[in-house]
């Protein structure tokens, strides 16, 4: 069965022509002018099943519908008995006031002496007569008697036409202008009320909203000619307005830091690897808004050491009197690859008792810029400083400046312990103007200058949805400033909120120069980890300048390749230069960081060995590399040293595999290629397996995370 | 990087309105367009303007493309409707000029047996109904039974049977060609 298909196939495989090249470049090109062109009246508003494509012949059924109302019914035939009165000479014999001569009319005159004496209610009332003598002359005509029936309809609604000033009765020769304003009149009316009036109270209900509102009268009998446009124009647009999102036309102008992967080295040119700590997560909540949002992040956005980073790792904890923070390392074998091992490098922090903490003086520098405004913004960073205000004692004290189009201070230092000022202060914010980060940065470290003390510990923490639009837009200068107040002891936070015009790039500068973390804030339980559950540890910092440099041993490593901290890497020598900056360790923080080597003689290796050098290198110890840790103590200058040599494999922890999977999973959305064959699956049943205790769910929402993405990436 | 990229994601992305990436995608399928356009016609011009045709068309069709769908799976059903468009419009021009299309059939027939040029099997493609061939050239450019039922919008077993059924008829063709 398959067999012929199969001939078939390879002949027709055989029969079918290459395309032509330049029918295909044309084609393309055609496809790209049209789609082009097609995107410039995308931003256009689309029509929705409300308006329709065809708005114009909507407004103009809507219009038709709602005149077969009652009352639209009504004017209709008092219009077609107008003309009737009007047009046609026996309509106009009507109108003629009647002479006192007449028998029959003065007879009419006398029965309508009660009734109101407008000339179209006499010609009516002359109609009715005429029928009642008609009526009473010859038998009675059924016809008659029907034909007449909508009758008081009609003269109920034109009674009210006639109310007008420029009633038809005293202009006869231009009934018709006035007929439409009638029609639309009615059918704004019934359209307003919805319940269509019974013809009886047709004329008060009229001549009531005539006398109430005179405005609505001038707009109707405005757009009496162009109806249905403008009724159509103004459905659309106010219809539309709301359905545009501000994401859908606002540009996205998201800046992200970042630098190109680290390359695989190889050990026998190059064994000594050195790069500052990160204990920033930003790049884990971006991650997350992002997947919440249905999209894949840029690759640039993805950092993996703050991956890893994000999470609290249960690592042994630093004896007392030892190290502020305790060095473990590990090497296991790659989840990814068998023929490689990853090395470990765990730090802990020490969590100082916090009932000893020195009191806390908190500048908050908020962007109320008008980017501000969308709830991710400054509605979610007013909970979220709230939930951090539980958190503080009496004795710490808070300011809050605010920047846009200028700075100002909105609350002078107060002691936390006064939370009714603080919480009316943090509600006063409104979002508003254009920013203008420097004025704003500099009142701020001014406050929290006034505010340092012996003992204190001072933080200006900015929070921004990362846009600098006024002042210094280069990181580089803006950077420099903040390193030259760093010096002074007030450190700073940056707090990232929303998302669209986020300048990852600024906040990351900002927060590495100012010796503090940058964290991205997406929902309020990223504010509880952030500001509540680890506070102590964003606040306080145990050890400053953390530098990591490992040496591997060449007899025993071909190549190895640090997995993320590209934007933290040092040169070699600053390791011992005291005077280059590195990031800082907070009380409590953990940080990890991986290392994929190839050992020598393994099938992984890479790099072919060299002709002309010497390719084998004595084994003089059986370690692995060696690790040093430089740091200095809080608000000292000389940096101390920790040494720990890299020993061959050991068994992993539960910790340590977790952070391997994060590190895969990151690699996998920034640059896959060296994991061969290891997806996503693996990614997620190695996380899934080592959630370890995981108190507050984080890793099972990592997990949620790797599924999400890869369902997304499909 | 964008070769990484999956044809859905770029897919999604031209129809935010990312031109890189519809020029990308078009890039990558145009020569398969191409090839399916000649099985569903049988004559490289009129590949050649079916392909053009689908190509002008596509941008505003991006809107339709459902993330859930293959891209592949999109672009044949949207080359098959142009087909089908095209034939129709080819119906009422061929009823409005039937005399002339008399003649034109037999000098094409005539050039056909002059030249030899068309192979027996697009002329044995021709020969088969429109939905035999719509099927058959989904079939032949590898295809599932389900994928081809998901583009042409019938049910598997539908296509199941339109496959014996155009092998049938190629069969009669082959017997009777074999005959003469």
């Amino acid at each position: 069965m398959t067999d012929d298909l199969d001939d078939l196939k390879s002949m027709m495989n055989m029969a079918t022509p290459r395309a032509d090249e330049t029918r295909r470049a044309e084609n393309l090109a055609l496809a790209r002018k049209n789609f082009d062109d097609l995107q410039g009246s995308r931003e256009q508003p689309r029509p929705t099943p409300v308006t329709g494509r065809n708005a114009l012949w909507t407004g103009v059924t809507t219009m038709l519908n709602a005149l077969t109302s009652k009352a639209a019914l009504g004017t209709t035939t008092a219009l077609v008995a107008c003309g009737f009165l009007f047009l046609t000479p026996q309509g106009q014999s009507l109108l003629t006031p009647p002479t006192a001569t007449d028998p029959v009319l003065t007879k009419l005159t006398g029965a309508s002496e009660a009734n109101d004496t407008r000339a179209s209610e006499n010609a009516e009332l002359q109609i009715a007569e005429d029928v009642a003598i008609l009526d009473a002359i010859s038998p009675p005509v059924p016809t008659v008697e029907s034909d007449h029936s909508p009758a008081p309809e009609a003269f109920a609604v034109e009674g009210t036409a006639a109310e007008e000033p420029a009633a038809m009765a005293a202009e006869p020769a231009l009934p018709m202008p006035a007929a439409p304003v009638t029609a639309l009149r009615s059918v704004n009316r019934s359209e307003a009320s919805q319940t269509a009036p019974s013809p009886a109270d047709t004329s008060r209900e009229n001549a009531n909203l005539y006398a109430t509102a005179p405005i609505e009268t001038v707009e109707e009998a405005e757009i009496a000619q162009p109806q249905a446009q403008a009724l159509s124009t103004l459905s659309v647009g106010d219809r539309i307005a709301p359905d545009q999102s501000p994401a859908a036309t606002q540009p996205n102008t998201e800046t992200y830091a970042n630098a190109t992967l680290n390359p695989l080295k190889i050990t026998s040119e190059e064994p000594v690897s050195t790069f500052s700590i990160d204990v920033d997560t930003a790049a884990y909540s971006l991650l997350r808004s992002s997947l919440s949002r249905g999209q894949l992040p840029p690759a640039n956005a993805v950092r993996i050491e703050e991956l890893i980073n994000y999470f609290p790792y249960d690592y042994p904890t630093p004896d007392a009197g030892d190290a502020p923070f305790r060095t473990t390392v590990s090497s296991f074998e790659t989840p990814w690859n068998a023929n490689t091992q990853l090395v470990h490098i765990a730090l802990q922090g020490q969590m100082p008792a916090i009932e000893d903490r020195p009191p806390l003086n908190l500048v908050f520098l908020i962007d109320t810029s008008g980017s501000m405004g969308s709830p991710d913004k400054l509605p979610l960073l007013k909970q979220s400083f709230r939930l951090m205000l539980d958190q503080l004692r009496p004795e710490d004290e808070v300011a809050i400046v605010e920047y846009a189009g200028s700075a100002g201070q909105v609350l002078a230092p107060t002691a936390a312990s006064d939370r009714t000022t603080i919480l009316q202060a943090i509600q006063s914010l409104g979002a508003g103007g254009s920013t203008n980060g420097q004025g704003g940065l500099e009142q701020a470290y001014t406050v929290a200058d006034a505010m340092a003390a012996d003992d204190e510990v001072s933080r200006v923490i900015l929070a921004t949805d990362g846009d600098f639009n006024v002042g210094i837009n280069n990181p580089d200068t803006l950077k420099d400033f903040i390193a030259d107040k760093r010096d002074t002891g007030t450190y700073l936070s940056v707090l990232g909120f929303g998302r669209g015009n986020l300048d990852d790039a600024t906040m990351q500068a900002l927060a590495q120069n100012g010796n503090g973390t940058a964290a991205y804030i997406d929902t309020l339980s990223e504010a509880q980890k952030v500001l509540v559950d680890q506070l102590s540890g964003a606040l306080f910092p145990i050890a400053g300048d953390v530098k990591v440099q490992v040496e591997f041993n060449p007899a025993q490593v071909a190549e190895y390749r640090l997995i993320g901290y590209e934007t933290r890497a040092l040169n070699r020598e600053d390791f011992n230069n005291d005077i280059v900056d590195a990031g800082e360790l907070g009380a409590g923080h953990s940080v990890t960081a991986i290392y994929e080597i190839t050992p020598v003689g393994s099938l992984a290796q890479l790099s072919d060995p060299l002709r002309y050098a010497p390719n084998t290198v004595a084994a003089t110890s059986d370690e692995i590399g060696f690790v040093k840790l430089r740091y200095k103590a809080p608000g000292e200058y000389i940096s101390q040293l920790i040494e720990t040599p890299i020993i061959g494999q050991s068994i992993p922890g539960t910790e340590a595999i977790f952070a391997a999977a994060i590190a895969g999973f990151g690699q996998l959305l920034r640059d896959d290629s060296h994991l061969g064959d290891w997806s996503y699956d693996e990614a997620i049943a190695l996380a899934n397996a080592n959630r370890g205790d995981d108190n507050f769910g984080y890793r099972t929402e990592a997990v949620q995370l790797m599924r999400l993405v890869q369902s997304l990436s499909k | 990087m964008r070769m990484n990229t999956s044809d859905e994601d770029l897919a999604a992305a031209a129809a935010n309105g990312d031109g890189a990436a519809f020029a990308n995608l078009l890039d990558r399928h145009y020569d398969r367009l191409f090839a399916f356009c000649f099985r569903l016609t049988g004559v490289r011009t009129e590949a050649e303007d079916l392909t053009q045709d689908i190509c002008a068309a596509l941008p505003a069709k991006l809107g339709s493309y459902q993330r859930r769908a293959k891209v592949t799976t999109w672009l044949y059903r949207v080359a098959v409707n142009a087909a089908h468009d095209r034939r129709r419009k080819r119906a009422t021009y061929t009823k409005a000029t039937t005399g002339w299309g008399d003649w034109e059939i037999a000098r094409k027939a005539e050039q056909s047996e002059s030249t030899e040029a068309l192979d027996w099997l697009t002329a044995a493609m021709n020969q088969l109904s429109d939905d035999l061939r719509d099927t058959l050239a989904l079939v032949l450019d590898d295809m599932t039974h389900s994928q081809a039922a998901e583009i042409l919008g019938v049910s598997e077993g539908t296509i199941s049977w339109r496959i014996s059924e155009a092998k049938k008829a190629l069969r009669a063709i082959k017997e009777k060609e074999a005959a003469e």
